[in-house]
């Protein structure tokens, strides 16, 4: 498998998601925001960072950068994309996903570990998880508070596109364990047709022992 | 031409920044405000003489660019330099 990760102006987990891509033995090239061309790839990665400051809305600029044409091209062809906390949000700003991602709803940048509960295993991003099990990734965002309207929520549910939701330690999904405010504390959802993924947790900072945990590997082993 | 460009939350959703600072009011004393809700406007110069085909085009930056449409709505005017 082959896989580009995209590099907008204050990505910052880029080179993050490359060693975590290698070490499951998926080749991996960076990608610069403004190249007209996208390398052969059957995975476009887009990171976590500030992409363009945050400026305007978050992943609102990088959405509309040369690059991201050719993204969604990939996309169309049901190539996999998968966007990471900032790569999540431009996924939404370039509506390859529904809904939006707003400010947390404490107002706080929120950085720490939580725990997520995989509602659906049966996808090319989670299929090397069990359906239910609860993993832990680390969170690092302020807009990650996922909003929609209520069709959508109920248009997601039926079609199983809610991927993580935050739920505690046992996998009992509350308002106290909802650390931004999301709906449904939705962490990650999926597209209808199952090829582009966005989440807010990490993966890649729970990829390594000597990081703290394993748990976000699991997203990499799927990717086959 | 100078152009006005505002851009709202939509009425159902969440503005807690608008709250906040709404809170931060009523400590000052500012005690008879019923909602509060925070935007964004924007200045742009056109190098247009044709109102219409100027308010046309900052609409079209709205819906490409300045506004998401699934959580904010619009508004465009002319205004004096």
């Amino acid at each position: 498998m082959k896989a580009s990760v995209i590099v907008f102006p204050g990505s910052n987990c880029d080179r993050d998601v490359k060693v975590s891509l290698e070490k499951f033995s998926i080749k991996t090239s960076m990608v610069w925001h403004a190249d007209a061309k996208l390398p052969k790839s059957d995975l476009v990665v887009l990171p976590g960072g500030f992409s363009y400051g945050d400026y305007l809305r978050c992943g609102s600029i990088a959405s509309k950068s040369r690059i991201m044409k050719e993204v969604i091209a990939h996309s169309k062809k049901g190539g996999l994309v998968m966007g990471i906390c900032n790569g999540f949000q431009v996924l939404v700003e370039s509506q390859l996903l529904p809904g939006v991602l707003i400010r947390n709803i404490n107002l706080k940048f929120i950085c720490k570990n939580i725990t997520v509960k995989v509602i659906n295993n049966k996808t090319n991003f989670t299929s090397k998880t069990s359906r239910n099990s609860v993993l832990e990734i680390p969170i690092a965002h302020n807009e990650g508070n996922y909003f929609a309207s209520k069709d959508l929520i109920n248009e997601l549910e039926d079609n199983n596109q809610i991927i993580l939701q935050y739920c505690d330690l046992t996998g009992n999904i509350t308002e106290q364990c909802n650390p931004n405010g999301s709906i449904k504390n939705i962490a990650g959802i999926i597209n209808k047709k199952g090829n582009v993924f966005g989440l807010m947790p990490h993966p890649e900072r729970a990829s390594d022992e000597l990081l703290g945990g394993m748990d976000g590997s699991l997203i990499f082993k799927s990717l086959k | 031409m100078k152009l006005q460009v505002i851009v709202t939350l939509k009425k159902d959703v969440l503005d807690p920044q608008g709250s906040a600072i709404k809170s931060s009011l009523f400590n000052m004393g500012f005690k008879n405000i019923e909602n509060l809700r925070q935007g964004k406007t924007f200045e742009i110069t056109v190098k247009e003489k044709d109102e219409k085909v100027a308010l046309s085009k900052a609409k079209d930056m709205c819906e490409k660019l300045l506004a998401n449409l699934t959580i904010e709505n619009y508004s465009v005017k002319t205004i004096k330099e």
